[in-house]
């Protein structure tokens, strides 16, 4: 069967189609209470009724989230450019950090409150620590991975450090760089909502927490497609900005 | 020749502290000089130390013992007279052929300061080069929409954009088939023929050092040495019938036969 490019284009919808079906029919089938699992339309009728709250819940959760994701860019972009071009800072950094990054974010949440108080400090501030790690670890092997005799062709040339850096290292790791936007995008609301939920006095994760503990499952459910839609059309913008930029890295047989 | 362009005075090389005071060394004693324009090859198993040799000649390794001169000059540092192609072309894939052959000249002075100015000129200069070499055509293609060959002498080109006085080539057509390889050997000929720079090739395949070196040298392997010196006196410009003559059949055999001689004396005496 030849798959059409029309086909390949709408499958994550039918597929979507497809789950909310089965689920759908699933609960009318075995008649499963609402506050255990709701069903899709039971979904979608308390995302009518509480499109205002929602919204404004969303809101807050995005910006919140982009907040402490445009941190760990920089951080993330900062520190993985000095442990890749720095064989000193990447033997003494990188345990560290792996350790840290290892740390349950859900446990940090509380401290971060006695810190910076409930609010936005800590969904900022957790955002931020969840998602850096894989930024800085592909910028890092970006950098790191350098051929060797493309580095001589270029020392000879008398090529500082930062000349081949900036010509060669930055645009070779562009590619892990969009690789691990896409997973650090999804991990930073994580985070917000993380936070939200221990410490949060607004957004998607507070509202989460507020339906859940009145047994309205539907309403959190709702929060819980919300942002997955928001994560899911964040992933989207960047894969479009990866095609855009560095459409030299993908171009295997399924580019055609 | 008067005065060597090139000149290796006993030079010997041990990688760092350890294996200097161990005695363990990737090349030992080599001492050759090089005529102005002059085209050598260095053959050799591998191993042997041949790559040492270009980061030596190139300035990126300074010697441990024995003394380097270049164009008159002892050797500090990097040199930016010289250009290097690899067996790997090594070109980067998110600059079109022409931009990756001028990426020298965005580094190397006197061109980087007044690269904006005058890029239009330095373009039309790489365009040349790539048209000399049967590039024509290619230049805004992406490197990894040309073929192995192709990117060769892309590659090729980009050692030479800033017109350095030495070329420095390491088994630069190793990876391509018997063909391809044969077109590149005349393909820089040419150059080298039109642009009297110093070349100094390492290879493996005696036929290429024999069909394009003014002299070949055969190296040991580990340690390191030169054991054999071997004027080409093939009149040139010379053709590819001429690897088909017994004149240059036999140099081959000569050479192939030192070569064999090397290794077993290498079985002989234990390293």
């Amino acid at each position: 069967m030849k798959i059409t490019k029309s086909v390949e284009r709408w499958s994550p919808l039918v597929v979507l189609g497809v789950v909310l079906l089965v689920w759908q029919l699933a609960v009318m089938l075995f008649s499963v209470p609402e506050f255990i699992f709701p069903s899709p339309a039971q979904i979608a009728q308390q995302f009518v009724e509480f499109r205002g709250p929602l919204l404004e819940a969303a809101w807050k959760t995005f910006w919140v989230t982009m907040l402490g994701f445009a941190i760990s860019i920089v951080v993330g972009v900062l520190l993985g450019f000095l442990i890749g071009s720095s064989r000193l800072a990447y033997t003494a950094l990188y345990p560290l950090m792996v350790a840290f990054n290892a740390v349950p974010k859900a446990a940090v949440v509380p401290i971060l409150v006695v810190w910076f108080g409930i609010g936005l400090g800590p969904g900022v501030l957790t955002a931020f620590l969840i998602s850096f790690f894989p930024i800085t670890v592909n910028i890092a092997t970006g950098l790191a991975t350098l051929e060797p005799e493309l580095e001589d062709v270029l020392r000879v040339l008398g090529a500082r450090r930062w000349d081949v850096l900036v010509k060669v290292g930055l645009p070779r790791s562009m590619p892990y760089f969009y690789g691990s936007l896409k997973v650090a995008i999804t991990l930073a609301f994580v985070g917000t909502v993380l936070a939200e939920m221990t410490a949060g006095d607004s957004g998607i994760g507070y509202l989460m927490q507020t339906a859940g503990s009145q047994q309205r499952m539907s309403l959190a459910f709702a929060g819980l497609v919300t942002i997955g839609a928001m994560a899911m059309a964040m992933y989207e913008l960047f894969s479009w900005i990866e095609r855009r930029t560095t459409g030299w890295a993908h171009r295997g047989s399924q580019a055609a | 020749m008067t005065t060597p362009f090139v000149d290796f005075r006993n030079v010997w090389l041990a990688y760092n502290d350890e294996l200097l005071a161990a005695g363990h060394f990737a090349v030992e004693d080599i001492s050759l000089q090089v005529g102005e324009g002059e085209f050598i090859a260095i053959v050799g198993p591998s191993g042997c130390g041949k790559s040492t040799f270009m980061k030596l000649t190139t300035g990126l390794k300074m010697p441990s013992r024995g003394s380097i001169t270049i164009g008159g000059q002892p050797v500090t540092g990097p040199l930016k007279i010289s250009g290097m192609a690899f067996q790997a072309p090594s070109l980067l894939p998110w600059r079109t052929t022409v931009d990756n052959v001028l990426l020298p000249l965005e580094i190397v002075e006197p061109y980087r300061s007044n690269f904006k100015a005058r890029r239009k000129e330095y373009e039309a200069r790489a365009r040349d080069l790539l048209k000399s070499v049967g590039l024509a055509g290619y230049e805004d293609k992406f490197p990894w929409q040309l073929s192995g060959g192709m990117q060769q002498r892309a590659s090729i080109c980009r050692a030479l954009v800033h017109e350095p006085k030495m070329l420095l080539l390491d088994e630069p057509f190793g990876a391509l088939d018997a063909f391809t390889r044969e077109e590149l050997w005349c393909a820089l000929r040419d150059l080298h023929a039109a642009q009297r720079f110093n070349v100094i090739l390492v290879t493996h395949d005696l036929r290429e050092s024999v069909f394009l070196a003014d002299t070949v040298y055969c190296m040991s392997r580990s340690p390191g040495r030169f054991v054999v010196r071997r004027e080409i006196d093939l009149p040139r410009p010379r053709d590819l019938e001429v690897t088909y003559t017994p004149q240059f059949t036999d140099i081959v055999h000569e050479l192939r036969s030192h070569i064999g001689a090397m290794r077993k004396s290498g079985v002989a005496v234990p390293q």
